[in-house]
């Protein structure tokens, strides 16, 4: 759970998960082993046809929750089930307490239940009302004894060693336990057997709630939600009113993508479908008592947000955790209140509020991995931003930030103050193009990356010497976006992009009022900033006559073509405007490759140096471009080497960077350290914020790799 | 291959994938020996260490005492299924369950059912059992074994879409079962039975 009462107490928690030695491997291992089962589980399937009919029902279910909960409640009620719904967690746990009073049950069995969790029902039902509680999923059994909250959705204990549970059990047991795992397991299945024998009570969870008939559906693997629904004469299932959907077809195909999704399984081991109240010898009558307890806690609401509804397409797969690159470092207890990962976060301001979201929040380095795979096609790292400005409305804006949007919605102040820094890092820089010390010299955190300095001459300033002769009928008209970092600090990568296409049939034009894209600003939360600063650029870009708008920045990119649709798509002012505007867009590598066609002939014949790649995350996730750099790079004659995990974020995430720099410091590393074992000299990625990230790990690191824009290769190949 | 025969080798492939043991047999009479052999060769409780021989608090140890000899559960067959299972039984010296499962939490060793359907795509049994017995008699023994009548196969879980909808219609509880009782909540170390059988045995019967 997370206490820390700022972002200071926040970073001191992380930096402790990070020096887990344990935590860290098994994360890794988890990762890397994810990833293949995964692939390899949706290999038969049109996976991203699924995701968008999951998408879609989800949406649907979502317009119409209370007619779904209403026929819900009728339906179940006919079949011998009490239905109830709770406004709040309390009153959620009110009703179970009050149904075991009733029914004067003492012992409790549970199956493992997100939505219990949230409530924190064990509290209530232990503390308030003295009934023993005990669950009966092994990690939850397991988290349930050190008084834990889960770590993972899936895998709760998944923090946790063989010899912390063997600790944990020899305890438990009176018994001295040994480490071996399958013994380990066996011994919970022995001592979890007595208890649903004596239990009075079971308590689930539920994946689907099928309206149509008053069905749910559980999903284990372990087999305890049906002895939990067996065996004890009383059984409450507590679920959150998303899990209503119309149909059994509904729940049926959210079952195709939820275990392939969690854990690479095409199904789990058990999935069990009750409805109404069945036959328990331990009853009465013979007849259970069954009773569906539905939870609210701001569900309607949120149902009824244009622009978070779909946060209730979430299957609790818990696969947005299992590829985000700081869920694996920090893991579950950091990364996330109750619900973790990048569903977490967001689930945790709507279900637990702003303070236990605030600092939790800000920690998403935005590399979308989680948008690629989630089962519901949710817009994560979208929703995650969103919530932040939210904050900020709430909370109020801190000063950097506060400052940082006044400055960059104004272009010629920022340039100008870019202009000034060259001047003022004249003592700081060093003759190899890095800065000597920084200055967040007082933020030694931060010296886990060299620092370019500001050039000499910005791009802007060279534009009219370099610029291409224009040509009178050209095959492309093309207007260059260099974003910031391309224009004040490597102008040499635009500079590189313009030689690359010199002669083939190309008119290159560089509007002067084009400014910084407005990223910067997004991820920090200042969208009214943002905002501005994306009408500013469009205007610059509508006074060409261009077909393509060209950027090399990979962030730049999916942020123009994305998030300006996203910010001005629905002003009836803008809408055709920045359609017109973002249609046009296009990165380096596919414009030279898929448009331009570039051939093995344009390049020379020599042998090229042994490179590698680094995909930026805008690139691979935020725009799918994939192939493409690959090719040109083996085009250009380069030896390609392929890195491992060469589409894992390599910890840039512009502010992200300067907020969580242990984070980006870890993620750098590996990055470097992936780049090296590929046997590269030099590694090559599609965006100044990567090149600036890795070139300055490589350098801290007193490593000999290069990196370079792909573009100054392709510039330097050429024939 | 024929439609049908494509389906029992995906049906087979899968259900193997995830540990299930599947043999074809034209007969029940054959299911009951081969039931007889597995209940043979199984030491009770101790071959596939369900969890008797470990260092156990005092409460679970008493559990354990409450299973002695072999035992076999055979829950919701037809009337002449149950008597010829029965002889077999009583020929091998093995005791056979019909109701009150409930009285055998301390285990059982296999527990011998039919089964509704087999869903090819994933290897799956389904299994309709709002009779509590034979709910329980599937969840707490060690071995299961099910027979699954080929004609019975389909395509993937949408072809079963109406038959459990009608069954839902009346009150229902429906199982899907694929493999063994598993986890990996320890270090991601995949074990089997934690809760469930130990073991799947799907006998395909030719009809």
């Amino acid at each position: 759970m997370q206490d820390a009462k700022n972002l200071k107490e926040y970073r001191k928690e992380i930096r402790e998960s990070l020096d887990n030695d344990f935590l860290r491997t098994a994360m890794d291992n988890f990762a890397v082993a994810y990833r293949g089962s995964r692939a390899n589980a949706f290999k038969d399937m049109d996976e991203k046809a699924l995701i968008r009919d999951i998408a879609e029902a989800k949406d649907a279910a979502a317009s119409r929750l209370d007619e779904l909960f209403a026929k819900f409640k009728e339906e179940a009620e006919k079949r011998g089930a009490v239905v109830h719904l709770a406004k709040d967690a309390k009153e959620a746990n009110e009703i179970i307490g009050r149904i075991a009073m009733d029914e004067n049950c003492k012992t409790i069995v549970k199956s493992k239940s997100m939505t219990a969790e949230e409530t924190l029902l064990n509290h209530h039902l232990e503390d308030d009302l003295n009934l023993k509680v005990v669950e009966t999923d092994l990690g939850e059994w397991i988290i349930q004894m050190r008084k834990e909250g889960p770590s993972h959705m899936v895998m709760p204990a998944i923090h946790l060693s063989r010899h912390q549970v063997s600790d944990l059990f020899s305890d438990v047991t009176g018994q001295k336990q040994g480490d071996d795992v399958q013994a380990l397991v066996k011994v919970a299945r022995r001592e979890l057997r007595q208890e649903f024998v004596d239990a009075d009570m079971g308590i689930s969870g539920g994946n689907f709630a099928i309206a149509e008939t008053g069905s749910i559906g559980l999903v284990t693997n372990e087999g305890n939600a049906r002895l939990v629904t067996t065996l004890p004469r009383v059984h409450v299932a507590l679920m959150g009113l998303d899990k209503l959907t119309p149909k059994l077809h509904d729940a049926l195909r959210v079952l195709k993508a939820l275990p392939r999704n969690a854990t690479g399984q095409a199904i789990t081991s058990y999935v069990t479908w009750i409805t109404g109240s069945n036959e328990c010898a331990a009853a009465e009558d013979d007849r259970k008592k069954v009773h569906f307890v539905f939870l609210d806690n701001g569900r309607r609401a949120l149902a009824k947000d244009p622009v978070f509804s779909q946060v209730h397409r979430c299957v609790r797969c818990g696969a947005c955790a299992n590829v985000c690159p700081v869920y694996r470092m920090v893991g579950g207890h950091k990364m996330g209140h109750i619900y973790i990962g990048a569903i977490g976060l967001i689930l945790t301001y709507f279900y637990h509020g702003t303070e236990k979201a605030k600092n939790l929040v800000q920690n998403c380095i935005n590399c979308g991995a989680c948008k690629e795979i989630c089962a519901g096609g949710i817009d994560l790292p979208g929703l995650i931003k969103d919530i932040q400005a939210r904050i900020l409305e709430e909370e109020g804006h801190p000063m950097y930030s506060s400052f940082l949007a006044k400055m960059m919605k104004n272009r010629k102040l920022f340039h100008k103050f870019l202009r000034i820094a060259k001047t003022a890092q004249k003592p700081m820089k060093g003759k190899d193009g890095f800065m000597r010390h920084l200055p967040m010299i007082f933020m030694p955190d931060h010296d886990f990356r060299a620092l370019p300095t500001v050039a000499e001459v910005p791009f802007r300033d060279m534009w009219a010497k370099v610029q291409p002769a224009k040509v009178a009928n050209p095959k492309y008209k093309v207007a260059l976006f260099s974003g910031c970092v391309q224009d004040f600090v490597y102008p040499e990568q635009s500079v590189a992009t313009v030689e690359s296409m010199r002669n083939k049939d190309v008119n290159l034009e560089f509007p002067m009022d084009q400014s910084c894209c407005g990223l910067p600003l997004q991820m920090m939360g200042e969208v009214t900033a943002a905002r501005e600063v994306a009408i500013q650029n469009m205007e610059a870009f509508e006074g060409t006559d261009c077909d393509y708008i060209l950027t090399m920045c990979a962030s730049c990119a999916s942020h123009l073509k994305h998030n300006y649709m996203k910010m001005l798509g629905q002003d009836p002012k803008y809408a055709t405007r920045v359609k017109a505007f973002a249609d046009k867009v296009i990165d380096y590598s596919s414009f030279m490759n898929d448009v331009l066609g570039v051939e093995k002939e344009d390049f020379l014949d020599s042998a090229g140096d042994a490179v590698t790649y680094h995909a930026p995350c805008h690139l691979c996730r935020g725009l799918d471009v994939k192939s493409a750099p690959r090719e040109l790079m083996v085009k250009a004659g380069l030896d390609y080497k392929e890195s491992a995990e060469e589409e894992v974020c390599c910890g840039f995430g512009g502010t992200y960077s300067v907020k969580f720099p242990k984070i980006s410091e870890q993620l750098l590393t590996k990055k470097v350290n992936n780049a090296k074992e590929s046997g590269a000299k030099v590694l090559l990625t599609d965006c100044p914020g990567c090149v600036m990230q890795i070139r300055g790990g490589a350098k801290k690191q007193g490593t000999d790799l290069e990196v370079k824009h792909i573009a100054e290769y392709m510039a330097e190949r050429r024939k | 291959m024929t439609a049908k025969a494509e389906s029992v080798k995906l049906f087979t492939d899968k259900a193997e994938l995830v540990s299930a043991v599947v043999t074809e047999i034209s007969s029940l009479d054959e299911a009951y020996k081969y039931t007889m052999d597995l209940c043979g060769k199984k030491e009770a409780c101790k071959m596939l260490i369900s969890g008797c021989e470990q260092n156990l608090s005092n409460t679970a140890e008493q559990l354990c005492a409450t299973k002695t000899g072999k035992t076999i559960v055979a829950p919701a067959l037809a009337k002449k299924e149950a008597a010829a299972l029965e002889k077999q039984c009583e020929e091998n010296g093995f005791t056979l369950i019909k109701d009150s499962v409930r009285n055998h939490l301390g285990g059982i060793d296999i527990a011998f059912t039919r089964v509704d359907h087999g869903i090819a795509e994933t290897g799956s049994l389904v299994l309709n059992c709002p009779n509590e017995e034979l709910r329980l008699a599937t969840m707490i023994s060690e071995v299961h074994v099910a027979v699954l009548p080929k004609s019975k196969l389909v395509d993937n879980s949408y072809e079963l879409e109406s038959w459990m909808e009608g069954n839902m219609m009346k009150g229902d509880y429906t199982a899907f079962i694929t493999g063994a009782s598993r986890t990996a909540d320890i270090e991601r170390v995949l074990a089997i039975g934690v809760h469930g059988p130990l073991e799947l045995h799907i006998l395909l019967l030719e009809d």
